[in-house]
């Protein structure tokens, strides 16, 4: 993966209301790839969070017959993360307020899987 | 008709007279008054059938259920005998044996009031029971729901069903398994809602390439699985996980209750 093009595509993310940062992470190992502007929040532990997340996600997903995974949505009361598998086993992860325009977000991230593939 | 029967013991008033005293809850002196006409008239349904009905009375069910049965074997479709079999079905919760009783006993005699109505007892007690039954098992916690029977799913924490199901592509069964996985995910989206400071965690979608899941808290210490297939939009599958999670509240409520 070109770095530059995924710090350009993270860019792109947090540049939309609402976002607090974003990060590419490892889904295997829940390492941090690469990340933007992710004030306030420790990003190995979201990372470690996230990949964890998407691989018990992705066993019930497969357990219930919906398919692999394309975009995870968690919705807290303030705020959201956004997960959206990428190539090479990576997973493009959004945290937001709870104001964003998640379909925003989201097309941001499905830019960034298809610029980074 | 004591002094009738005086006058000719092998007269059958004795029946009727049987009957008022039973009427008149003089129990034991129709129990004498039967029991002497039975030595007399020992296969007469219509005799069987009184000295049964005198010894429910005196709750002695289960002679009474012989004498019953024994009636049957005279006549076997005794109306008399079905509705006492019937009454003793019903006193024992047995309601699909007690509206058997009652049917027969209907198709013999279409007109008998008693039985019209017994037969509205027996069902009503039926349903309340059968509809108490699901409401133990949570089998109709989504009744009415798009996917009550396939697709709507509520756990607990810590994975273990509490009613709905999860039917695969073949209809098997697989909610004990995706019920171990979400309580996993659910897990780890309590976690990430925590670390990230975004307050309690409301829901957890996931869009796959063959359908949608969400997952959601309707209670705590709930989780409600909902799945549908990917050609739902996700913001449908939303709504229809709100009135899931609302009939789930009111079933985890009555629980409770």
């Amino acid at each position: 993966m070109n770095p530059e093009r995924m710090y350009d595509a993270l860019d792109r993310i947090t540049r939309v209301r609402g976002v607090r940062g974003a990060m590419v992470v490892s889904a295997e190992d829940g390492l941090v790839v690469g990340e933007a502007v992710m004030e306030g929040v420790r990003g190995n532990a979201v990372a470690a969070l996230a990949a964890s997340l998407a691989a018990r996600l992705g066993r019930a997903a497969g357990a219930a017959e919906a398919g692999a995974q394309r975009f995870v949505h968690l919705q807290a009361e303030v705020g959201a993360m956004l997960l959206m598998p990428g190539a090479d086993g990576l997973v493009i992860v959004a945290v937001t307020d709870q104001h964003v325009n998640v379909g925003l977000v989201r097309l941001e991230m499905q830019r960034m899987v298809e610029d980074i593939a | 008709m004591t002094a009738e029967l005086a006058r000719d013991p092998a007269s059958l008033v004795f029946i009727q007279l049987a009957e008022h005293l039973r009427l008149q809850e003089q129990l034991d002196a129709a129990m004498r008054v039967v029991r002497t006409g039975l030595e007399r008239y020992p296969d007469r349904p219509d005799v069987v059938d009184l000295y049964a009905r005198i010894l429910a009375d005196a709750g002695n069910r289960d002679a009474a259920r012989e004498a019953w049965e024994h009636t049957l074997t005279l006549a076997p479709r005794h109306v008399g005998a079905l509705k006492g079999l019937a009454y003793l079905a019903y006193h024992e919760r047995d309601y699909d044996a007690a509206l058997d009783m009652l049917e027969i006993a209907l198709s013999e005699d279409p007109a008998d009031e008693q039985v019209v109505a017994a037969l509205h007892t027996a069902r009503a007690a039926a349903d309340r029971e059968d509809a108490e039954a699901r409401l133990r098992t949570g089998a109709d916690i989504f009744a009415g729901i798009e996917g009550a029977d396939h697709a709507l799913l509520l756990i607990d924490e810590r994975g273990l069903v509490l009613g709905g199901v999860l039917r695969d592509s073949r209809g098997l069964v697989v909610s004990e398994e995706v019920a171990a996985y979400v309580a996993g995910a659910a897990q780890e989206a309590e976690r990430a809602a925590r670390l990230l400071a975004l307050g309690a965690w409301q829901s957890l979608e996931c869009e796959g390439t063959d359908g949608h899941l969400h997952v959601s808290t309707p209670s705590p210490g709930a989780i409600l699985l909902v799945r549908r297939d990917r050609r739902v939009p996700a913001g449908r599958v939303g709504l229809l996980a709100r009135r899931a999670a609302a009939a789930a509240r009111g079933w985890l409520e009555a629980q409770a209750g």
